[in-house]
């Protein structure tokens, strides 16, 4: 009869607390594993927090409104024939941390920078199972927009999140389309056997189908989340107007296009992107990026024949509301999970759906 | 990646990123090698507070050591601006500024007007202002006001290391005379820095802190000031947007005014003496831009208008403290006709 303590998750790199925005349940609610348990607002946008187990949600320690450190718990889980005392001991416990403040701050996450193909790539490390994946973001993302999928897969697997050349924390030199390639195979290079779960997002999910392709052996499987180089429609406005835009005013409406709710956009998640974008380097980058992405209006990128190609096991999820890469357009891959009522940040939006999307993908491409 | 700096550490990081890209920037100031009592170079002060510690020997020839002669050496560097240097001054204390207001006002800020466009003058010159380090009526004022009266210079006031860094690196960048202004209280505070070199465009103001109850726009220091005000508000339930202006001139007109416009509500936070101060210069902005949207009167948080004092406890009341903030946001917040 195991008592378990529900802890704030850490939800990006730079998460350090949360705040309680709604419990989704109560105390006597029976929950499975992936029960929407409570809504998290961690600055840079609002995170439902699902059960890692199976139980009844026995205490509900800290109340709506409550801004609590990462780490610390909020509630406790417990079998419904687990003891009364030995529940209100850890319910006890926790509320005493809450009070005092004092939770301990450990995130796990381990970053690390390797020379790839030339190129300094920056990386952050979770997790340590004996699957290793591999997480790619979009065109303008970096590794932090894995907030809400690295951490409950970390659970289980070795999970590395990168920034693409020119992105992140990553070398701001960046060619053309196989400078991301390249960058991303040298990774797999350095990082070693085994081979890997590629996850790719957008521009990501094009440039890990032809990581798979050119180096084949060092690839177990692929999950394509709402993936660029797949058929030529693509929002070709919102790739430039992001590349131009340097002000909060100008980059805001931009980035409400990539959510099925614009409301999900904080001042912290502009603010992020601005730092960046100001970076020196950036500018030229995004724009020699957008550029290799685009031909005239359509997506100067093709994958298919690539995709076509690989024996290795490939799962595809996109966001019924995308308006960046709209799906139901020609040339999308076959066999794709839709996911209602996210946009094209599904990832952000509907990250369970993206997580149960890798674990299928490793399942079926594991050693 | 970022790292957490202090202000001062920040200031010195922006200044070696540029001379190590730029071979026109150099350094002219007081105390940057040796100082008064030193033996001499090999005691590389770095300046007064010590902002410049570190770059003397590291760019040999390009820091130089000036007398205590204002006049001279901020006139020498923006002489050096117009032949295409781009020099970086360190004129000690804002209150000693007005030794030199001839070569900042009449020379440097007029050329590119009066010569149609076809001078430049690449010219930053730093400054501490600011109240706090019981440092008396002649080392303490809040001058920024006199010089964004003045078309022509541009003038910023960094709020945190982030800011102080990107800010410096476009002041050296840019093409027209920079006063930009380090709040001697703020050196040691600290905050994460990108470690890369980047630039802060100006005239685009922060939006430290969003709020739908009342809008604050602070300067300099007082932007934590009206931080922590911010922060106990919200526990009384009045939710405050924070803005930093980051530049008086330019000033970031529009951000201010699309606040007020959904606040309804606005109080200026500033450290300088109230009379023509940026205070009652927002103020006048958003009485005539945006009128129909207050809700109550503007309120104005600034030192008093008397010197410095030198007492401290007198000093400590002079400077505007999270309190009298929150009372000002509590009495617009709670206004009726």
């Amino acid at each position: 009869m195991t008592v378990r303590g529900l802890a704030v998750p850490k939800w990006g790199l730079s998460m350090t607390t949360g705040k309680i925005l709604a419990w989704l349940v109560s105390e006597g609610t029976e929950v499975e594993e992936g029960t929407e348990l409570a809504e998290i607002d961690t600055d840079k946008i609002n995170g439902v927090l699902e059960s890692p187990w199976p139980g009844v949600v026995r205490r509900i320690v800290a109340p709506v409104g409550a801004t609590v450190p990462v780490g610390a718990v909020i509630a406790v889980i417990a079998p419904a024939g687990a003891a009364e005392e030995e529940v209100e001991r850890m319910a006890a416990g926790a509320r005493e941390r809450l009070a005092s403040g004092i939770v301990p701050e450990e995130s796990g996450t381990a970053f690390g920078t390797v020379e790839a193909d030339g190129r300094q790539i920056c990386y952050a490390t979770l997790g340590e199972g004996p699957e290793v994946i591999v997480l790619v973001h979009g065109y303008g993302g970096d590794k932090g927009s894995w907030l809400f999928v690295q951490e409950p897969l970390a659970r289980r697997h070795t999970v590395h999140a990168l920034d693409l050349p020119g992105h992140g924390g990553s070398g701001k030199r960046v060619e053309d389309f196989g400078s991301l390639t390249g960058a991303v195979a040298g990774f797999l290079d350095a990082i070693g056997a085994p081979p890997a779960h590629l996850v790719g997002h957008s521009l990501g999910g094009a440039v890990v189908t032809a990581v798979a392709a050119a180096r084949p052996g060092r690839v177990r499987s692929l999950t394509l989340v709402a993936p660029a180089g797949f058929g030529t429609e693509i929002d070709a406005g919102y790739v430039r107007s992001f590349a131009a835009a340097s002000s909060r005013r100008e980059l805001r409406p931009q980035l409400g296009k990539l959510f099925a709710d614009p409301g999900q956009v904080t001042g912290r998640l502009v603010d992020d992107l601005l730092r960046y974008k100001r970076l020196d380097g950036v500018a030229e980058a995004l724009k020699t990026v957008s550029e290799s992405m685009l031909d005239g209006d359509r997506q100067a990128i093709d994958v298919t024949t690539l995709h076509a190609g690989l024996a290795v096991p490939t799962v595809v999820v996109w966001g019924g509301s995308d308006r960046i890469l709209p799906y139901g357009e020609a040339g999308r891959p076959p066999g794709v999970r839709l996911v209602d009522g996210a946009g094209h940040m599904v990832h952000m939006e509907a990250p369970a759906a993206v997580v149960a999307a890798v674990e299928e993908a490793v399942e079926a491409g594991g050693s | 990646m970022a790292r957490t700096i202090s202000y001062r550490e920040a200031i010195n990081e922006a200044l070696a990123q540029e001379m190590e890209r730029d071979p026109r920037v150099i350094i002219m100031g007081e105390d940057n090698a040796g100082g008064a009592g030193s033996p001499g170079e090999d005691d590389a002060w770095g300046g007064v507070l010590g902002v410049t510690k570190g770059l003397y020997h590291r760019f040999p020839g390009r820091v130089l050591d000036t007398p205590i002669s204002e006049s001279a050496f901020i006139g020498a560097a923006i002489g050096a601006a117009t032949r295409g240097m781009r020099p970086v001054a360190e004129l000690m204390f804002i209150d000693f500024m007005g030794v030199c207001f001839d070569q900042i006002f009449n020379q440097a800020a007029k050329f590119r007007y009066m010569f149609g466009g076809r001078a430049i003058t690449p010219v930053t010159v730093r400054t501490m202002y600011g109240a706090g380090l019981r440092a008396a009526a002649q080392h303490s004022q809040a001058l920024y006001p006199i010089f964004t009266h003045i078309p022509g210079l541009k003038v910023v006031l960094p709020s945190s290391p982030y800011e102080a860094k990107g800010l410096m690196i476009q002041s050296i960048r840019d093409d027209d005379p920079v006063i930009f202004c380090e709040h001697k209280m703020l050196y040691d505070t600290v905050g994460e820095v990108p470690e890369e070199s980047y630039a802060i465009p100006f005239g685009e103001a922060n939006i430290v802190r969003e709020g739908g109850d009342v809008t604050i726009v602070a300067f300099g220091r007082m932007v934590g000031t009206a931080e922590q005000a911010a922060g106990q508000l919200a526990g009384d339930g009045i939710e405050c947007e924070v803005i930093d202006p980051r530049t008086t001139s330019p000033l970031d007109a529009d951000t201010i005014l699309e606040s007020v416009e959904s606040t309804g509500r606005l109080v200026v936070v500033d450290e300088a003496t109230p009379r023509c101060n940026m205070a009652t210069d927002v103020c006048a902005l958003v009485a005539q831009e945006a009128f129909g949207a207050l809700r109550a009167p503007v309120r104005m948080v600034t030192a008093p208008h008397t010197p410095v004092p030198f007492s401290d406890a007198l000093e400590d009341l002079y400077i505007p403290d999270p309190q009298r903030v929150a009372n000002a946001v509590k009495s617009v917040a709670g206004w009726k006709r």
